[in-house]
């Protein structure tokens, strides 16, 4: 009997996993080591190993810069893999967070629990993830239920994404006391994080992901065409949901901390892909990699450029991620195929 | 033996089949053809269950397959539905989803599966295409890679819903003989047809439906000698002496 015998190559993966991994660790040094203050690393590490919790250098060690870029590193990851898990989803490269109204509808949670005085803790992260789950779903059963298109299915999004909007905006106008409405929140920011924010939010990206990953072979038969997928035994509707659940609690745990932070759900997904990763199992990972390294990149450039001036971090991601996401775009093109 | 007992199923209050009645055999390779809107597609996802059925049963081998779990009914019946995507991945990614429905989760493949999965290519002629990305292929090969993956499937039938469309009549003609040969290695095979002298040409049985009912089921020689395509579709199949057949339009 003739065996076939044949494996694909795997040095290429590792090499990409490779450059993921560097770029995070160095993201996370460089986030730790700069920053207004100009502390130096030899007086951080002396103070802590001195034990000096009170020092100036360890507090802004532990309560400014480590929360700031852990949550950064958090909540890339989290956008990214919300944004990969929604194209996969909607079978549509065009579809991010941001760009379908989830992050918006996470907002808008975030705004009312602010107005009514709830600002920090599993409570708003809750709020978040519910906020993002109906938008979600609002437009995964509309784009079912009228058979619309990919482009109508950004459109809504669009749509979505200006309502919603406008009733974070109308509830700041009743409400003026309503503080996360900032622009930075807007923009999206990590200046005022605490850890009652990121803890609860970690936590959920983390067992999410975990998930997630152990669905990376339904997450790809999806992509095969619901009736394809049916064929192959999967409870397609029911699959669907999970698949955009598990997206709304990565987007809503995303937002609860670091606001309307847009761009990245739809570039590191698209550049992962570009880097000719397919599979799930990769891809899932790989966005959490590069997702987390790129925010918090950027949020450290966001702290030092303009020292003791701060920028919120969405405009620097602008600046930074939309040059290079039409570089690849053009570089692979046109990015049309399967959008 | 597939067996269709009084099956009627339809979309909402619309019913499409009424009452069909038939059997499809393992080791034959049988063409369901009929007009637009007929009941072709609707009686493959019947089978497989995607559509529930309003009245009657599929028996699969002496079992009633919709008792069974979608996964269960997927190691019996494989199907590849009419419009196919084309997914962001390898050839051998996607006929590795074939063994979907053999694992339990966390579903991972095994060296098991890659062999079955590399086999499959080997007897569609696409093994050497395992790492090409899909979107670089041609309509034709993509087909191919597809019954790859229901033949890594593992099943004693698979169902086809116009396999054909869209490709050039050398590439239909290569998917007919692989679908031939596919009948001969022991596999049940059940496509929707839409050109008549491809499927009398290739296929041990026509089955032929009228307004949601199998009008008739039998040899295409058979049928080629009634006079129920004249009625269903206005025209006569003529059967040349090297035993091919054709028909005017």
């Amino acid at each position: 009997m003739r065996c076939y015998m044949k494996s694909l190559p795997k040095n290429k993966i590792a090499n990409i996993y490779g450059i993921a991994i560097l770029l995070l660790i160095l993201s996370a040094v460089l986030g730790v080591l700069l920053g207004a203050s100009g502390i130096s690393l030899t007086d951080m590490l002396s103070s802590l190993v001195k034990g000096d919790i009170e020092s100036p250098e360890v507090k802004i060690l532990l309560y400014v810069r480590l929360p700031r870029i852990l949550s950064g590193l958090i909540c890339g990851a989290a956008l990214a893999v919300s944004g990969a898990v929604v194209q996969g989803v909607l079978a549509n490269k065009l579809a991010s967070p941001s760009i379908i109204g989830v992050n918006a509808g996470a907002g808008l949670a975030v705004i009312l629990c602010s107005a009514f005085g709830m600002i920090g803790g599993w409570s708003l992260s809750a709020f978040a993830f519910i906020g993002a789950f109906l938008t979600v779903m609002l437009v995964s059963i509309a784009a079912k239920k009228w058979g619309a298109s990919r482009g109508t299915v950004i459109l809504m999004g669009v749509a979505l994404n200006a309502l919603l909007g406008a009733i974070s905006d109308t509830v700041i106008t009743f409400n003026p006391d309503v503080s996360v409405m900032s622009n930075d929140f807007k923009i999206g920011d990590f200046s005022s994080v605490t850890y009652a924010e990121l803890i609860p939010a970690a936590v959920i990206v983390l067992i999410t992901f975990l998930v997630l990953i152990t669905l990376s072979n339904e997450l790809d038969v999806l992509t095969l065409g619901d009736e394809n997928a049916k064929g192959l035994g999967m409870n397609t509707s029911l699959m669907r949901v999970v698949f955009l659940l598990m997206s709304a609690l990565l987007a809503g745990a995303a937002v609860s901390v670091c606001g309307l932070l847009s761009f990245v759900g739809l570039l590191v997904p698209h550049a992962v892909r570009r880097m000719a990763v397919t599979e799930s199992k990769h891809l899932i990972p790989l966005c959490a990699l590069f997702g987390a390294g790129f925010v918090a990149v950027c949020d450290t450039l966001a702290r030092v450029v303009f020292a003791p001036y701060e920028l919120p971090v969405g405009i620097i991601m602008a600046f930074l991620g939309a040059p290079f996401f039409i570089f690849i775009l053009i570089r692979g093109k046109g990015g049309h195929r399967n959008a | 033996m597939l067996e269709l007992k009084n099956v009627s199923a339809g979309y909402g209050e619309s019913s499409v089949l009424k009452g069909v009645s038939t059997t499809f055999e393992k080791g034959k390779l049988t063409s369901i053809i009929g007009k637009n809107g007929c009941g072709k597609s609707t009686l493959l996802k019947s089978i497989l269950g995607i559509l529930p059925l309003s009245s009657g049963k599929v028996v699969v081998d002496g079992n009633n397959l919709h008792s069974m779990s979608r996964n269960e009914i997927a190691k019996k019946v494989a199907y590849l539905a009419q419009g196919k995507s084309t997914p962001d991945m390898t050839v051998e990614q996607m006929v590795l989803h074939g063994r979907f429905p053999h694992l339990s989760y966390p579903r991972r493949y095994q060296e098991a599966d890659r062999e079955i999965a590399r086999k499959a290519m080997g007897v569609v002629g696409i093994y050497h295409l395992a790492d090409k990305p899909l979107f670089t292929l041609s309509g034709g090969t993509r087909q191919n890679a597809y019954i790859a993956m229901a033949l890594a499937q593992d099943t004693d039938y698979i169902l086809l819903d116009e396999p054909t469309t869209y490709l050039d009549i050398a590439h239909q003609r290569e998917l007919m003989n692989l679908l031939v040969k596919l009948a001969n290695r022991g596999k049940g095979i059940i496509t929707v047809m839409h050109d008549l002298p491809l499927a009398f040409n290739f296929s041990n049985t026509v089955a032929v439906i009228q307004n949601g009912t199998v009008v008739a089921h039998a040899e295409p020689s058979e049928i080629c000698g009634s006079s129920v395509l004249d009625e269903v579709f206005g025209v006569k199949i003529e059967r040349l002496p090297n035993d091919k057949f054709y028909y005017d339009y």
